[in-house]
């Protein structure tokens, strides 16, 4: 097999080192094509009939696309009209060497069998290798090697039989050089433009393809508005020598002009740089890793508090702008200076494809187009489209290509419609993409992991479990819930002793480690609730049926059972893998009624009132031990069930039920993370919830001092205590508005592995150690704790990463990762469906309660609805009202009237629909009356009309 | 700035090998006519000398001497020149004395001492150029040294690194495989038999995958060996064809 080898000898830098690296060539690599009957190849991945139909090629053939073709095209060649497509190893290599995502998404396209892209490891091939002539650069080298490939290929179809069918090879690329050379020695070529646009039937596709340097000349004035950025070589030692600073660019939400670098540090030592207008932003976009060098100190400006949005069209000279950046620097005060740069280079750019919309240029014939992402921190896009018309009011996707010094805004393409705008599968799929919620249907590979229906369970599966189907389970949800992954048992023993039982779904059963559903798993990390929609983390048929506890039917589970006196203290705890048949599936609402109704007296009800005596004591045991409870309003939408539009909203009801189940869920957490920690000391999946630095609890402090109530924060146990205590006789509303404040202050509860980390405390719940167990059908931490468990008490094997603690602190940070964005994406969604619902209410008048005082602004919250909305008492035409704001207390005064956080405020609601893509709640103030400010409560429709011709 | 991928999708190593493919094995029986047995042997661009003395009665100190078998004594050293920075100490650094009592260890197992007791045997073993696989290639070199001393063995020792690379065991590691990260595992196989001689592994690996990994080894050490077994009947064929003349 091993046919010739040669030496291929590399230098590297930093010492030159001389070194040899043996490179054998092969005759077993095989074209991979259909028609070829020489090679003694398995399978093939290229097809006899491509059927890409193109004015310049009228024969079938397959693309050969250079390195760069498939860089900056990618979004081309995953169109599926592009088959059959021969990626040389030497474009792969290169690929992955200049960028990773590319590399990635084109393995992707590889994997995908639809679209029949062939890697061809041309680099070992006997006849295809090259070597390196003296005098020749490595891309000179390479863009040859694939030259020769590429003759290698004509020619190896021709001396197939198949020279009948005419198949040729066509190769790609936007290199003029390049393609004279190839043209000299007799290939087929084209550049990339000139092919995508001979494509027959498919002139969309050219809307993606992305603009290359020659053609953005054209664009742009030949004004230069930016300076040059720094090569990478310079950075790098700028860096080093200190003289430039590395960190992560964030653009700000509220304008356009001002962002800040955050420079992470040892430590306490990450500092945050600020920079302030256009020149100084110099190109870079949010999330960006960017070098920025700080400026002397008199240039060093305050972050303005002033609300600023990009409202400048095409124009690449806009005097407007410039005005702006001096009103920006005028406000500055000298004591909130901070230090404050501008950026020198990018070091990498972390673009993605952006959802947003098209603002179509006035210009009817005009091609070129700005678009303006949904994410107000994205600066806005130029695209070029040919289908404007059609575009305009739906949500697109586009990916930035580059962005010349001078332009003023970035260069994209179009990469694909989402669907009219204002819509709610549109907006659901734009959430969705904006928070990164992966949210495809799962793929076939996924899916064959699943098990065979109809599924029973096997004399095997019952050798491993406890047979626990004789006890009296049962589950308690919320209605609706399909996925349900806890149940409850209670009964008493013999010898008087109470035993109690959670049941968890044994996920981990049917999810094997490291197979694709496996996988497919941990990348979602949990179950996304949105309003009316649920994505799920595995497949339904998993998620509502075989792993959902549902009642009268056989489940494998996994149990923690413990036996307990009536006091509810602990005297023994065991876990097992278990076979159960819940007896029934009930609501909160519906526990809490068999509960309470004294003339019923089955298993199930008594079983609830065990449960429910005993949950009372934990609940008290552990506020004794400094839990906190804290609040927050969360309201549920009555969906219309055929047109799925919100019809009422109400704030979620908690009942005694609620707080029983949460309890022993708690306990079983408890008592799991305890186990799995006493196991595996290095390893184990855990959640901790640090301690809020004091400084959090600053609001907090003086909200309650304006009613002259005392908060002390100096434990979590000093907190619950004063909250309780905080208590206004005239305000009954006041302590859930306090708990709202207290929740506010609070960190999040983060996943760790237990070997990485010395901190394990829960600050909220007051417990040493916890972690996920409950939930293993809506959050992969779950599963993973699971497997633990099993692992600990011999009910399962060991797998490697599961032992790892750096690829479990890794898995970690995903999961982490997820949760956040999860809970981003439904708190979006129930903004969006307050809004739908607004939409059909029109105008309404709520009383509520000023929870902050801003500088220019109050926020209300409004208990009803559970939302709160921001009413302004500045606009940009208007003349401000006098505004004096005290940040003692904090106060603002308006006119002659004072705002303190808590008062009671009537608002009107409306919905602001003046910009299509961020439509918001509209509030503005009736009661208390101020003249020049409130509007009059009654006749309602104009006045709103008009505020939003005032914006 | 990705690191190296050490085995591409179509199964393809850094220098074009596939997963269980060993590198080009090339060597040279009796190339020196002072020592008793000596060999060279490349095993792509690693190269080995050994050179066997023995079996001799004891030189040095001779309280080590063994009343039922012969000593075994092995050197190794690495040529200044053998790797891409000039190496200082040529002998006697740890890894050097730690590779002595490796390849000490894997010949008491496969030489028969017991028919040479009192003596001692010297095994000298010199890396010429260094790519990887330093261990296995001096244990092949060895034997073929050995044999051509004519130092009875109950088999050939053959020897091969595995490293284990995306769930896939890969086969005779180069240098540049080695360095990259990649948990290896050195094995001397007696084939016929199936013994293993010595078995040394310095890295994290999970007990699941032990097992698939010392397959690998095995199946390539047989590979080895019928290499080096060609080698000892050519050599034969050649010497028997001079001395006939």
């Amino acid at each position: 097999m091993l046919k010739s080898k040669t030496f291929v000898k590399k230098t590297r830098s930093g010492g030159v080192l001389k070194i040899v690296r043996e490179h054998y060539l092969r005759d077993d690599i095989w074209c991979g094509s259909e028609v070829c009957t020489e090679c003694k190849q398995e399978s093939t991945v290229l097809q006899r009939d491509t059927c890409i139909e193109s004015n310049l090629c009228a024969y079938p053939h397959y693309l050969i696309p250079d390195t760069n073709v498939v860089l900056h095209q990618i979004d081309v060649l995953e169109d599926p009209v592009i088959r059959n497509v021969i990626i040389l190893q030497t474009v792969l290599q290169e690929v992955r060497h200049r960028s990773a995502p590319v590399y990635k998404r084109i393995k992707d396209i590889i994997h995908e069998k639809e679209k029949h892209f062939y890697t061809f490891t041309n680099e070992h091939h006997r006849e295809t290798f090259i070597e390196r002539e003296p005098g020749e650069s490595a891309n000179d080298r390479n863009d040859r090697a694939i030259r020769v490939a590429a003759t290698w290929y004509t020619q190896h179809l021709k001396t197939s039989e198949s020279a009948a069918d005419g198949l040729k090879v066509v190769l790609l690329t936007n290199d003029q050089g390049n393609k004279q050379k190839a043209a000299e020695s007799g290939l087929l070529v084209f550049k990339c433009e000139e092919y995508i646009k001979s494509l027959i039937a498919n002139p969309e596709l050219v809307d993606r393809l992305a603009l290359t340097n020659d053609e953005k000349n054209e664009i742009t004035s030949s004004k230069v508005l930016f300076p040059e950025h720094l090569p990478l070589s310079r950075i790098q030692a700028g860096i080093k020598s200190g003289s430039f600073l590395q960190g992560t660019f964030r653009a700000s939400r509220d304008n356009y002009l001002e962002a800040t670098v955050f420079v992470p540090g040892e430590g306490e030592d990450s500092t945050e740089v600020l920079l302030q207008g256009l020149q100084n932003l110099n190109r870079a976009v949010h999330q960006d890793v960017v070098a920025v060098q700080l400026l002397p100190r008199d240039h060093w400006v305050a972050p303005s508090s002033v609300v600023l949005q990009d409202e400048g069209m095409a124009k690449d000279e806009n005097p407007e702008e410039e005005e702006e950046e001096k009103a920006l620097r005028l406000s500055a005060l000298e004591a909130a200076k901070k230090p404050t740069g501008k950026v020198v280079g990018i070091i990498k750019r972390n673009w993605r494809p952006f959802c947003g919309m098209l603002n179509v240029s006035q210009i009817k014939e005009s091609t070129r187009h700005l678009f303006t992402p949904a994410d107000r921190r994205i600066p806005r896009i130029r695209i070029e489209t040919r289908q404007a018309s059609t575009l305009a009011g739906q949500r697109i996707m586009v990916a930035i290509d580059g962005w010349p010094k001078d332009s003023r805004y970035p260069n994209g393409h179009f990469v694909r419609s989402l669907g009219g705008a204002g819509e709610k599968d549109t907006e659901e799929e734009v959430l969705l993409l904006e928070h990164d919620v992966p949210h495809q249907a799962f793929s076939q590979a996924v899916l064959s992991f699943l098990p065979k229906m109809p599924w029973a369970i096997t004399p095997e599966d019952m050798k491993q479990r406890q047979d626990l189907r004789q006890l009296t389970v049962c589950s308690v949800d919320p209605p609706g819930c399909t996925d349900i992954d806890d149940a409850l048992h209670c009964r008493e023993l013999d010898n008087g002793n109470l035993e109690v039982g959670v049941h968890i779904a044994d996920v981990s059963h049917f999810i094997r480690p490291g197979n694709a559903l496996d996988k497919e798993a941990a990348n979602r990390g949990t179950t996304v609730y949105l309003c009316g929609k649920r994505i799920d983390m595995v497949p339904e048929l998993l998620s509502s049926n075989l792993c959902s506890l549902r009642s009268n039917v056989e489940r494998l589970a996994f149990s923690c059972i413990w036996e307990m006196n009536h006091e509810a203290e602990i005297l023994k705890t065991w876990f097992t893998k278990s076979i159960i048949n819940s007896k029934a599936s009930l609501t909160y609402a519906e526990a809490q009624m068999r509960i309470d109704d004294t003339t019923m007296n089955d298993d199930i009800t008594k079983s609830l009132r065990g449960l429910n005596k005993l949950a009372k004591i934990l609940k008290r045991r552990r506020i004794e031990n400094g839990a906190l409870t804290l609040s927050s309003l969360e309201v549920r939408f009555h969906i219309d069930s055929e047109t799925h539009d919100p019809i009422d909203l109400q704030t979620k009801e908690l009942m005694e039920t609620n707080s029983m189940v949460e309890e022993f869920m708690l306990l079983a957490n408890i008592s799991v993370a305890q186990k799995i920690y006493d196991e595996f000391s290095e390893c184990a999946l855990l959640r901790k919830h640090p301690a809020p630095p004091p400084s959090n609890y600053d609001i907090l402090i003086k909200a309650a001092k304006s009613k002259n109530v005392a908060i002390h924060t100096d434990s979590a146990k000093a907190l619950a205590d004063s909250l309780d205590m905080a208590t206004v006789d005239s305000f009954p509303y006041f302590n859930t508005l306090l708990r709202i404040l207290a929740t506010r202050c609070m960190m999040q509860a983060v996943y760790f592995c237990s070997g990485m980390d010395s901190d394990f405390h829960h600050y909220g719940l007051a417990s040493p150690i916890y972690t996920h167990f409950t939930s293993p059908i809506r959050r992969y931490s779950d599963i993973i704790v699971h497997r633990l468990l099993a692992v600990a008490i011999g009910a399962d094997s060991t797998y490697p990463d599961l032992m790892d603690k750096h690829k479990q602190s890794a898995l970690c940070n995903n999961l982490n990762y997820r949760h956040k964005m999860a809970q981003y994406a439904q708190r979006a969604s129930v903004a969006f469906h307050t809004q739908l619902f607004f939409k059909t209410r029109g105008v309404l008048n709520e009383e509520g309660f000023v929870l902050f005082v801003r500088k220019n602004a109050i926020i209300v919250l409004i208990p009803k609805f559970g939302m709160e909305g921001t009413v302004f008492f500045d606009s940009k035409d208007k003349t401000a009202p006098n505004l004096v704001f005290d940040e003692e207390g904090p106060t603002l005064t308006v006119e002659q009237h004072t705002f303190h956080i808590f008062d009671k405020v009537k608002v009107t609601i409306s919905l602001d629909a003046s910009n299509i893509q961020h439509q918001k709640i509209r509030m503005a103030l009736i009661d208390p009356v101020i003249s020049g400010v409130s509007v009059p409560a009654e006749d309602l429709e104009p006045q709103s009309k008009k505020s939003k011709l005032d914006r | 700035m990705a690191g190296l991928e050490l085995l591409s999708d179509q199964g393809y190593r850094l220098d074009g090998r596939k997963a269980t493919e060993l590198r080009k094995v090339q060597a040279r029986m009796g190339v020196f006519a002072q020592a008793d047995g000596s060999a060279y042997l490349e095993q792509g661009n690693t190269k080995a000398l050994a050179v066997v003395y023995g079996p001799h009665e004891m030189r040095g100190s001779r309280s080590r001497t063994l009343h039922d078998r012969a000593v075994i004594n092995c050197q190794y050293s690495m040529a200044t020149f053998s790797t891409a920075e000039r190496k200082r100490r040529p002998h006697g650094d740890r890894k050097s004395t730690e590779m002595s009592l490796h390849l000490k260890q894997t010949f008491e197992a496969a030489v028969m001492t017991q028919l040479y007791p009192r003596s001692q045997i010297d095994i000298y073993v010199k890396i010429l150029q260094s790519d990887g696989g330093n261990y296995s290639v001096c244990v092949n070199a060895a034997t073929l040294a050995v044999i051509d001393a004519g130092i009875p063995m109950r088999d050939y020792v053959c020897a091969c690194t595995v490293g284990f690379v995306d769930e896939t065991p890969l086969a005779d590691l180069c240098y540049a495989e080695e360095s990259g990260g990649v948990s290896s595992l050195a094995l001397a196989l007696l084939p016929r038999g199936g013994q293993i001689a010595l078995l040394q592994m310095d890295a994290r690996l999970h007990q699941d995958h032990l097992e698939t990994l010392i397959d690998a080894a095995m199946t390539a050490c047989k590979g080895v060996s019928k290499v080096l077994d060609e080698v000892v009947r050519q050599h034969l064929q050649e010497v028997s064809v001079l001395t006939r003349e």
